[in-house]
C-alpha cells in the first residue's frame, strides 16, 4: 500500500529516568523521536511524583543538546579557556589540587557537588573531599 | 472480521472477558498486512507502561492499557505524525482518547486519513475512578461496556456556594499553583504553536507567568470549546488543584449558550475559533 515509506520505521520511544533537578528524584519519561530527545512526560506509576512535576521537570530534556554546554575540558592559559585533554585536564587539577593542599592545608579546599550527578557520585565525591582531600568542607547544591 | 471491520469504519473495536488478546490479534494483524506502518500504545517496559510506538507485531507481546495510568497519546501522536506526515499510525483508543482525536482533526493537527484507531472500551472500575460520561469509544460493537458515570457533584459542590465564598474558594485553589504549566502540557486538546500563556506580545519574555488567577481562567478560556473532559490535567497536578471542575464549568456554559460539545462531531468546528483558519497562530509569533 506504501511500500517506499515503510522502509524508514516510525521509532518512538520514552524512557523512564529520574529527573535530576533536584533532590526529590521524580519519575520522568524522556520521549525519544528518532534518536533525539523531544520531550518529557511525568511518570504517572512513579510513588514520588505520582503523575505530576514542576516545571523544571516538565523542561528537563530542554538543557540536552543547548550550544552553550560543555563537551570538552577547558583550561584557562594566557587568559582565556582553551580546550584541552582529558588527561591534561585531570592532570592540572590534581597537581594544583595537591599543591594547595600541601602549602595550606586541607581545610583550604571545600567541595560543591551537583543534583546534576547521581546519589552514587555525589555519594562518591563526598568520600574523596573527605578521605583523599581530608576536609569535611563539602555541600551540594541542591540543600533545599 | 475483514468485512465487518470495513463496515464499521475508522473507529472500530473488540472488547470482550478476552478483548485484550482479540485487540493485540488485531493490532498484529494491522501491521503485519502493512495497513498501518505503527502504531502508538503503551509497552511495558522494566515495569512500567510507557508511551511506544510498535513498528513490529511480534513487538506487541509488550503492549498494555494501564488502566488508570492513562498518557497523553494522542497529542504525542501529533509530534509523531509531524516527522511521518505520509505514514498512517495505528492507536488504540479509549473514549476519551477518541474524543480528543476528533478535537484535534478538527483544528487540523492530525489527518484523519493518516490515523487509524481501534478502539478499546474502559472497565467499570477506570469509568468510576475518572467520573467519565463516555467510558468507551464511538464503534465497540461486541464490547461490555461500561455504565456512563453522570457525576458533577465536584462543581455543583462549588456552584452551590454564594459568589463571594465561590470567589474565595478558586483564589485559594489557583494560590497553590506552582506554574508549573502541567495542565497544559498533558492537555490532549491544547496545541497552540504559541500558547497565550507564554506569547511574548500578552506576557514578557523571561519575566514571571501571569498571576493568579488570570492564568487560570486564560486556560479555562481557551479550553471552553475543546475541553473533552478526560481529566489528565487534574491528574497531572502537583499541588490538587481541581482544575476540572473548572473546565467543567466553562464547557457547560458552552453547551448552554451554543448547545456544542467538543469532541462530538468532527465537521462542527467549535464556536471559539476565530483565529482563522484553525491553525492559531498569531502573525508574527510561534517558534
Amino acid at each position: 500500500m506504501f511500500s517506499e515509506s515503510l522502509e524508514r520505521f516510525v521509532n518512538y520511544e520514552t524512557i523512564v529516568t529520574t529527573c535530576t533537578y533536584c533532590g526529590c528524584g521524580c519519575g520522568l519519561l524522556l520521549e525519544v523521536l528518532d534518536g533525539k530527545v523531544v520531550g518529557t512526560l511525568p511518570q504517572k506509576d512513579h510513588s514520588i511524583n505520582q503523575g505530576g512535576l514542576c516545571i523544571k521537570g516538565w523542561n528537563a530534556h530542554e538543557f540536552i543538546y543547548d550550544e552553550g554546554r560543555l563537551r570538552k575540558p577547558l583550561l584557562r592559559k594566557n587568559g582565556s579557556p582553551e580546550e584541552v585533554s582529558w588527561e591534561e585536564a585531570f592532570d592540572t587539577v590534581a597537581t594544583r589540587l595537591k599543591k594547595i593542599r600541601d602549602e595550606n592545608g586541607p581545610d583550604s579546599i571545600a567541595g560543591l557537588t551537583s543534583a546534576r550527578c547521581t546519589n552514587e557520585e555525589n555519594y562518591l565525591f563526598q568520600k574523596w573531599i573527605r578521605a583523599v582531600i581530608g576536609t569535611n568542607n563539602v555541600d551540594h547544591c541542591a540543600r533545599l | 472480521m475483514g468485512t465487518q471491520s470495513e463496515a464499521s469504519g475508522r473507529f472500530e473495536s473488540i472488547t470482550e472477558e478476552d478483548g485484550m488478546e482479540k485487540t493485540r490479534e488485531k493490532m498484529s494483524k494491522l501491521l503485519a498486512e502493512k495497513e498501518v506502518s505503527a502504531i502508538l500504545a503503551l509497552k511495558m517496559s522494566h515495569g512500567h507502561p510507557t508511551p511506544y510506538v510498535f513498528a513490529k507485531p511480534e513487538e506487541l507481546k509488550d503492549w498494555v492499557t494501564d488502566e488508570t495510568r492513562r498518557y497523553p497519546l494522542t497529542k504525542i501522536l501529533i509530534k509523531i505524525a509531524r516527522g511521518y506526515p505520509d505514514q498512517v499510525i495505528g492507536i488504540p483508543v479509549r473514549g476519551c482518547e477518541e474524543r480528543s482525536l476528533i478535537e484535534l482533526f478538527k483544528n487540523n493537527q492530525l489527518r484523519m486519513n493518516k490515523v487509524k484507531t481501534i478502539g478499546i472500551v474502559c472497565t467499570q472500575e477506570q469509568a468510576n475512578y475518572c467520573r467519565c460520561d463516555r467510558p468507551f469509544p464511538s464503534q465497540a460493537e461486541g464490547a461490555e461496556l461500561a455504565k456512563p458515570v453522570e457525576d458533577i457533584s465536584d462543581m455543583e459542590e462549588v456552584e452551590r456556594l454564594s459568589e463571594e465564598e465561590r470567589f474565595q474558594f478558586w483564589m485559594r485553589q489557583f494560590g497553590k499553583c506552582i506554574k508549573c504549566y502541567g495542565c497544559r502540557n498533558i492537555c490532549p486538546a491544547c496545541f497552540c504553536p504559541t500558547c497565550t500563556l507564554e506569547d511574548g506580545a500578552l506576557v514578557k519574555p523571561g519575566g514571571m507567568p501571569p498571576e493568579v488567577p488570570i492564568f487560570h481562567l486564560i486556560k479555562a478560556y481557551h479550553m471552553a470549546d475543546r475541553c473533552i473532559d478526560c481529566g489528565l490535567c487534574e491528574e497531572a497536578c502537583p499541588m490538587g488543584i481541581p482544575v476540572r471542575r473548572l473546565y467543567r464549568r466553562v464547557k457547560r456554559s458552552i453547551k448552554d449558550l451554543f448547545q456544542y460539545i467538543p469532541g462530538e462531531k468532527a465537521e462542527e468546528k467549535g464556536p471559539l475559533e476565530f483565529l482563522g483558519d484553525g491553525s492559531y497562530e498569531l502573525p508574527g509569533s510561534g517558534k
